[in-house]
């Protein structure tokens, strides 16, 4: 006793040992807040530079550099013999009524190689919109007219900004002259920027100018479409049976492992399935969307059993009581009034699985789906790409006009994700019970 | 177009043949419906399970079959010379015979032999066609007819139907097992084929990765070496630069936001954080190519480092901020979790708030944060657009992050994406890494799924 009370400082002491280390302590608890603060900035910050450097360099999609050009549509390079026949007017040289038309316009440019450039600044699509023109009203043959015709990839980056005007010649892919060609068309009030219909209708193509998104937006639905099919029905099913019928037993409890499993497996291996099964097994056709929704489906089936399991449980037990009182059968009470009180939450779960099937790209690369495809599919058979494909694919062209349509296919998946969370958080709210 | 005609035909046969068995219900209750087992929907299901579902069993079956079933006979009525080719021509005279028959252009010149394969198969084609709507449609009617005799007040039309229901519930719950199994099997059988080519012990411990094999005896730079030891050391070197990142961050954050932030500043960041969660990664690799590998590199140049434009240091920082809200939200959730009582204890003997989170909370809750991290590393292992567009395809076995390394998953990617051949080391490579990549992650994720599991139980 005697040695304990000698070793036991006394009140006072006690009082100013803590206060010793107050402000220490205070200072670490400073510390410790501000590594806090400091952490959440970072992820701020990253979400902000990922944003800003994404809109930074696709925000120019939207427009689209054309020039004014007379085109003197001569029926000799068009339709020499006079047939108006469809099939002889789509075969016309139009490029060359293109290239006329700016040679007439620079009657300066005589030697061979700065013709070649001169013809270049036009895009490969000025010919396609004038041949559209033609078909659309044979009257024009043979007429002087002035239009708009979209430039090359490089001059509309130049006008946009994107290369920049003052470094050495040697260092940019557009030269002095091309420069001086363009100021002189913008002088005279021949060039500007208009809406970028093509970016928004068209299908891939190897002209940055003329690569547009609807085809990966349409191979995008089919395959979402497919994938919402088979995971949806599938997905409810099992989170019915695993949650209201099955019994406890090894082999429910092997499918949980298995769905708990399937839930974390890389999406990758979710593709060399596909790849092995659907595509050499079974001889179903490469880059189809139905086979990308099959994958898609499989994968996204964990995530919408285990929401359709939350729902389930969110349930109480009285509303079947209730039914069972009234003499409905487990069956009917399940399907009758657990199932669409739940419905809600398995929605939102089956939409936060489709928005990130929408966003994977791994597993379809496996099966095929990252060939370069122009047309736009009109059926879940046909050889077709998903956005986040097109966005892999344009990611790796080496064009600078590539990377804003890179980047603004990236907006436009990430309108499509916002969208589709917005709904889930909008059900979630709409439809959320509190029992 | 053919097929959706006749899946709309089988849909409305199928509605028929519910009007029909309810409105026979109806009418052979003669003493009120009162006196019929069922509902009389019921019936009407019974009859429209009986229409639609033998049909539709054999549809499906035949779509998945009909290829095969096609191609042997095409085989068989090829001439011998044709039928004895290895297997990776006579896939090309088949796709040649497919195109002829449906008019594609044709790789090579058109002799009659062909011309003949074709014509059969063509003939083939489209008397399995004509064969499979009429079985489908008559096995349809034939469901309506059997169903509606079948209906009488005593049948138990509901018990047979909720039994039908269960096998389509049971069913359906049997997927998982049978994707796993599928999933197991395909890689296990690939990877076979591959480990009768090259030695496991090569691929399991070889330090050297060069899948290009050599054409030719002589050709340089062709080894056709298997060793995935580089590929390993890269995915770990990424992924730890990757969990460098989202630990601290991802951690931290969660503490902040669950011991300190005011529930106003709580609902206006949260929300931001779960945008990481939800950019899809392709977007993330174009990110890291295009903004971080530059900076890094230009960077580099300033203070003379000589830094790779593919270095492991951008793919991974940018795998870390990927990873971040998926470290903070299972620390959030596990963090929450640690009883009210051992906080208010801590602090009712003095301890500062941080003191009672370093001391008390995290201790608690080491392993759920664990276990949440070792989730977070098998997607660090799993991931691969980021490292497909950010990091590099030379397997460097190196551990020093400013150069260039490469990933199992860029491996698996770069094999199989473009021409492939069903029987080549190379192909069948990608296959074998597949199998390591699922059996590590599945590893992690088992003992993640433990750990977090015990820890529950703890509290609860």
């Amino acid at each position: 006793m005697t040695e304990l009370s000698t070793n036991t400082p006394k009140p006072r002491d006690v009082s100013a040992i803590v206060t010793a280390g107050l402000a220490k302590r205070y200072a670490a608890e400073r510390r410790f807040r501000a590594f806090g603060i400091a952490a959440i900035a970072i992820a701020v910050a990253f979400v902000a530079l990922l944003f800003s450097s994404i809109i930074g360099n696709g925000y120019t999609v939207f427009v689209q550099t054309h020039m004014r050009l007379d085109v003197e549509l001569s029926a000799d390079a068009i339709d020499p013999k006079g047939t108006r026949d469809a099939t002889v007017l789509a075969r016309g040289d139009y490029a060359g009524l293109v290239k006329g038309a700016l040679r007439e316009r620079f009657a300066d440019v005589k030697k061979r190689r700065d013709k070649r450039k001169l013809h270049g600044l036009a895009s490969q699509g000025a010919s396609y919109d004038l041949r559209n023109m033609v078909l659309a009203d044979p009257n024009l043959i043979g007429q002087r007219i002035s239009v708009w015709l979209p430039v090359s990839d490089d001059a509309d980056m130049l006008i946009k900004g994107h290369i920049p005007r003052h470094t050495g010649e040697g260092s940019r892919r557009i030269s002095d002259k091309e420069i001086a060609w363009l100021d002189a068309l913008a002088e005279a009030g021949d060039l500007e920027t208009q809406f970028n219909v093509r970016f928004f209708t068209s299908g891939d193509s190897r002209e940055p100018e003329l690569a547009g998104i609807w085809g990966a937006v349409v191979g995008s639905a089919l395959t979402l479409l497919v994938t919402i099919a088979l995971a949806f029905p599938s997905g409810v099913a099992t989170a019915v049976y695993l949650e209201e019928f099955a019994p406890r037993n090894r082999w429910t409890d092997l499918i949980e492992v298995n769905i708990n499993n399937l839930a974390a497996v890389p999406s990758i291996v979710f593709g060399l399935l596909g790849l092995a099964v659907f595509l050499n097994f079974f001889g179903m056709p490469r880059s189809a969307p139905v086979v990308g929704g099959f994958v898609l489906a499989i994968m996204t089936l964990p995530t919408i059993i285990i929401a359709g399991r939350v729902a389930l449980t969110s349930v109480p037990p009285s509303v079947r009581e209730a039914a069972y009182g009234l003499g409905a059968s487990p069956v009917q009470a399940v399907f009758h009034h657990v199932l669409p009180l739940a419905m809600p939450g398995m929605l939102t779960g089956a939409i936060i699985g489709m928005a990130r099937a929408l966003g994977e790209t791994a597993p379809l690369l496996m099966i095929g789906m990252v060939a370069f495809i122009v047309d736009i599919p009109g059926s879940f058979t046909d050889p077709s790409t998903v956005l986040p494909v097109q966005v892999y694919l344009w990611a790796d062209s080496p064009e600078r006009a590539f990377m804003e349509k890179t980047s603004a296919a990236i907006m436009v998946l990430l309108a499509f994700l916002i969208v589709m969370n917005g709904a889930a958080v909008y059900l979630r709210k709409k439809f959320e019970v509190r029992w | 177009m053919q097929l959706t005609i006749l899946l709309a035909t089988l849909l409305i046969l199928t509605v028929i043949g519910f009007h029909m068995g309810r409105s026979r219900a109806v009418s052979t209750a003669v003493s009120g419906i009162g006196h019929l087992n069922s509902l009389p929907s019921y019936y009407g299901i019974y009859v429209a399970v009986w229409c639609g579902v033998p049909a539709g069993v054999v549809l499906i079956l035949w779509l998945l079959f009909e290829p095969q079933v096609v191609e042997t006979l095409v085989v068989a009525g090829l001439p011998e010379a044709a039928r004895t080719l290895p297997e990776n021509k006579l896939d090309l005279l088949l796709n040649d015979i497919r195109n002829l028959a449906v008019g594609n252009i044709v790789s090579r010149d058109v002799d009659p032999e062909m011309q003949r394969a074709a014509d059969h198969y063509a003939s083939i084609r489209r008397m399995g066609g004509a064969a499979m709507i009429g079985v489908v449609l008559a096995l349809a009617v034939a469901g309506i007819g059997f169903g509606r005799k079948a209906i009488s007040p005593e049948l138990r039309a509901r018990t047979r139907i909720e039994n039908v229901l269960m096998v389509f519930l049971i069913g359906c719950s049997t997927i998982a097992i049978l994707t796993t199994v599928g999933i197991v099997l395909s890689l296990l059988f690939e990877s076979l084929r591959f480990f009768q080519l090259v030695s496991p012990v090569e691929f399991l411990f070889g330090l050297e990765w060069s899948p290009q094999t050599a054409l030719r005896e002589d050709q340089v730079g062709s080894s056709g070496l298997f060793g995935s030891v580089p590929l390993l050391a890269g995915t770990a070197l990424i992924s730890f630069i990757a969990m460098c990142v989202a630990v601290p961050v991802g951690l931290l954050s969660a503490i902040y936001m669950s011991e300190y932030a005011a529930s106003k500043v709580r609902s206006a960041v949260k929300p931001l954080l779960e945008i990481l969660a939800g950019i899809p990664t392709v977007v993330y690799g174009f990110f890291a190519a295009l903004t971080v590998a530059p900076f890094f590199r230009e960077s580099g140049n300033l203070f003379g480092i000589g830094i790779s434009s593919e270095s492991a240091l951008a793919g991974g920082l940018v795998m870390g901020i990927m990873i971040i809200p998926f470290v903070s939200s299972i620390s959030d959730d596990v963090i929450s979790a640690v009883p009210q009582s051992l906080r208010e204890g801590s602090l009712g003997l003095g301890a500062t708030k941080s003191e009672t989170i370093r001391r008390v909370i995290l201790p608690a809750a080491l392993p759920g944060i664990v276990g949440g991290i070792l989730l977070a590393v098998s997607r660090a292992i799993g991931e691969t657009m980021i490292v497909v567009m950010a990091a590099g395809l030379a397997a460097n076995l190196t551990a020093n992050p400013l150069e260039a390394v490469t990933t199992v998953t860029v491996q698996i990617v770069t094999l199989l994406v473009g021409d492939q051949e069903f029987d080549s080391a190379k192909t069948l490579a990608a296959f074998a890494l597949g199998l390591v990549l699922f059996f590590i992650t599945l590893i992690l994720n088992v003992a993640a799924l433990s750990v977090v599991k015990k820890y529950r139980e703890q509290y609860e």
